[in-house]
């Protein structure tokens, strides 16, 4: 990349399942207040550009754009609305200071979750209107579908896949801001009702409240704000298709092709070897498998067997979704990659407390828009 | 600036209908497959696509985007959807230029697709969920109702006539009329049939309202190398500014646009213009109502405040005048699919700095323009500056 880039601060709100006292104007004054107050710096003075996510289906509002600025201390500022996953409002913000235009950016994601009282409907609005949508189907089925088209290709077993829900749920234990963690064994999850079959209960992820702010900045400003920049090395977004009927089902396509695009900016050959740690897309347990072998950290296959065996737990070769993932903090709508970007600056920081990772270095984020959808979007992170 | 030199190198569009038959997917690829021709590309020449489109409320569908992708050729593409509401279009042009600019990118597509019919029985219906669910929504507002109070304090603030802020519906749907895909062209509309449509809410009335229309716009924009290889006549993006105000519309005087004025200073300042009535040759600035053309090259710094109604009126703004200002026909002549309206402004601009706008062509070969759009609730202003 042409110019060098950095998380100068962080701030966030929640994660909580309800949250009947805060608006998610509240939510973002919060997360925002404390990403300025870490970055010390003052939104109507130092802030050259302001980038928020959001979908109107989630807000329940057209337009979400116009109830941004307020909250923000973004007023007569240059603010713009990315309709993506929080880590492509995190690229957003990326481009924006690789112009050489903006050198300090924020960026926000969030989730009020607990205001949607019909969550499922409101994603069967996502299916194609004329061909799928008829069908009138909870569109988890989608997950169901793939889920077991990915077994198939790959051999990877129902155990191994609740393997994932089950560490997840554990390191979430450690995670003061996880509101889903729990003692939860393999059984457990197998044993938790059907969903759409084979996926069950324990391997979707619940849903939070909560927002996230990102202060980023140029190198120099970067410098100037905090001793401890984490470096935005690469970022990488894709699509695969969006017809059902014809995109790829056993591989995640789009992950694949962030990844590359990710990896490419940051110059990293060999991934396996130059990422210490990940937080990647957990949103089903079966999608941190799909996600690990699309992002080239285990071969095609493999990721099941591994993580059976322990290889992604927190002491693990490779430490993936130290955090608890979306299935220990749940899913934040929108801001989930967010999430998964924050876990990775607390760890490159060393402020991750109890869950802690010895000798962190570099870590990559994975951000995936959920059912139906094929839209993901990648960054890769580092602390020197 | 540390990024690349940004071009528009291609464009293309389909027509503006009130009823396309076309689906949404359909809509964006004919955009997009006429503007990759226009410049003899290919998707594989494509590195990213940018895509543009206004509340998932008209289509009826959630992450509107994902859905587009594919007919925005976006498929196995990084693709990215920004949104500022009716500046969206406009606005779509400035996130093609960041893709490019940050050297990420070498040539990206840039997609607008907007289709209101099908949003029944009116799209009004959809713009009811604009407002706060709070405080404002219980009274059941209209955006009629609301850029009636607009008109009105524009009007009462300057004591304007009616017939002065017609004469832009007059002149737009005149211009429209030279415009292939327009939807409400007239070569010999007047003023008095504009004031003599029915009052929707007064002050506005029908002829001041630009029309629903379905239709997609689609640009091709890359860096300086792509672009001096690929076209004789790149179109370069000199400045961008976007700016958006508080929330509270109640609490703003919405006599004047200060947030364009925001927006424009930005990107003049981008562009080293320091004189912007000297230097900008041919204006289109964003016409939903045709007050709104005014208030917004004041807002421009185009002219004084209160000062461009009379200059409006005298001709300056015609197509042969002194600025012309919306030679397409503008939102309210070739029709305003919210997204897609404002990329036709950029690719209006792009036309006519190349010499190619045909019947429409503006004398004295301009070498600056600027395009501008607006939207969330009177709330945002977005512009960009080009040159060659």
């Amino acid at each position: 990349m042409i110019r060098e880039v950095a998380i100068a601060g962080v701030g966030w709100s929640g994660f909580r399942s309800i949250t009947p006292d805060l608006s998610y104007k509240e939510l973002m004054y919060e997360a925002a207040a404390r990403a300025y107050e870490e970055a010390g710096i003052d939104p109507r003075r130092d802030v050259d550009s302001f980038v928020t996510v959001g979908e109107d289906y989630n807000e329940g509002v057209s337009i979400f754009d116009e109830y941004v600025p307020d909250q923000l201390g973004a007023l007569h500022r240059p603010v713009q609305t990315i309709a993506g996953e929080g880590i492509h409002g995190l690229a957003a913000g990326v481009m924006q200071i690789l112009t050489g235009q903006f050198d300090v950016v924020v960026v926000e994601a969030h989730s009020k979750a607990s205001n949607i009282l019909t969550l499922p409907y409101v994603l069967a609005f996502a299916f194609d209107p004329v061909f799928n949508r008829p069908l009138a189907a909870h569109p988890y089925y989608v997950a169901g579908m793939e889920m077991l088209r990915y077994m198939a290709e790959t051999g990877t077993t129902h155990a191994e896949c609740a393997s994932v829900a089950a560490k997840n749920r554990n390191n979430a234990l450690l995670n003061p801001l996880a509101g889903y963690g729990g003692a939860v064994t393999i059984d457990d999850v197998l044993n938790s009702e059907p969903v759409s079959e084979p996926l069950t209960r324990l391997e979707c992820a619940g849903h939070s409240d909560g927002a996230i702010v990102l202060v980023l900045a140029d190198g120099e400003t970067a410098r100037a704000l905090t001793d401890k920049p984490i470096w935005v090395n690469g970022v990488g977004w894709a699509n695969d298709t969006f017809w059902l009927e014809s995109r790829a089902w056993g591989v995640a396509r789009y992950a694949r092709d962030a990844a590359e695009m990710a990896y490419r900016t940051a110059g990293i050959r060999s991934p396996r070897n130059e990422i210490d740690f990940a937080e990647i897309d957990d949103t089903f347990a079966y999608k941190e498998l799909q996600h690990l072998e699309a992002l080239g950290l285990c071969p095609a296959g493999t990721a099941g067997p591994w993580t059976a065996e322990g290889g992604t737990a927190l002491t693990g070769e490779l430490p993936v979704n130290p955090s608890g993932g979306a299935q220990g903090e749940g899913h934040l709508l929108d801001a989930t990659g967010l999430a998964r970007v924050l876990e990775v600056v607390q760890q490159l920081r060393g402020e991750a407390g109890q869950r802690q990772i010895e000798n962190a270095e570099v870590g990559l984020a994975f951000g995936w828009r959920g059912v139906p959808t094929t839209g993901g979007a990648a960054v890769i992170l580092s602390n020197r | 600036m540390n990024g690349n030199r940004v071009a528009v190198i291609g464009a293309g569009m389909t027509k503006f209908v009130r009823r396309a038959q076309e689906t949404a997917k359909e809509l964006a690829w004919e955009a997009a497959h006429l503007a990759l021709a226009s410049c003899e590309m290919t998707l594989d020449d494509v590195d990213a696509v940018v895509i543009g489109t206004a509340p998932d409320a008209f289509d009826g569908v959630h992450m509107k985007s994902e859905y587009l992708s594919d007919g925005c050729g976006a498929w196995g593409k990084p693709v990215m959807r920004g949104y500022v509401g009716g500046g969206t279009g406009v606005f779509a042009a400035i996130q093609g230029w960041y893709h490019v600019a940050s050297g990420l990118f070498d040539t990206v597509l840039v997609v607008c697709e907007e289709k209101m019919s099908s949003c029944q029985p009116h799209p009004q219906g959809a713009f009811l969920t604009i407002f706060d669910h709070t405080t404002e929504r219980p009274l059941k507002p209209n955006l009629l109702w609301i850029f009636a109070l607009e008109m009105n304090a524009y009007m009462n603030r300057y004591g304007l006539d009616k017939r002065d802020i017609a004469t832009v519906a007059v002149k737009n749907k005149r211009n429209a009329a030279d415009h292939p895909a327009a939807l409400l062209g007239d070569p010999d509309i007047t003023v008095d049939d504009i004031l003599n449509t029915e009052v929707m809410a007064w002050p506005v009335q029908r002829g001041d309202v630009s029309p629903i229309s379905d239709g997609a716009v689609a640009l091709v924009m890359s860096a300086n190398h792509v672009a001096r290889r690929a076209t004789p006549k790149p179109v370069w993006v000199e400045g961008v500014g976007w700016n958006l105000d508080t929330a509270y519309w109640t609490n703003r005087d919405l006599s004047y646009p200060v947030y364009v004025e925001e927006a424009a200073r930005m990107a003049y300042k981008m562009a080293g213009v320091t004189e912007p009535r000297k230097q900008i040759h041919i204006a289109e600035p964003y016409d939903p109502f045709d007050y709104k053309e005014l208030h917004h090259l004041e807002g421009l710094m185009l002219f004084d405040k209160g000062e461009a109604p009379r200059a409006a009126a005298d001709g300056v703004t015609q197509r042969d005048g002194d600025l012309p200002v919306c030679p397409s026909g503008g939102l309210l002549g070739v029709g305003n699919p919210i997204a897609a309206a404002g990329l036709m402004k950029v690719a209006e601009i792009f036309w006519q700095l190349r010499g190619e706008a045909g019947p429409r062509q503006v004398p004295g070969n301009p070498k600056r323009g600027l395009a501008q759009a607006w939207g969330d609730l009177m709330q945002v202003g977005t512009v960009i500056v080009m040159g060659v």
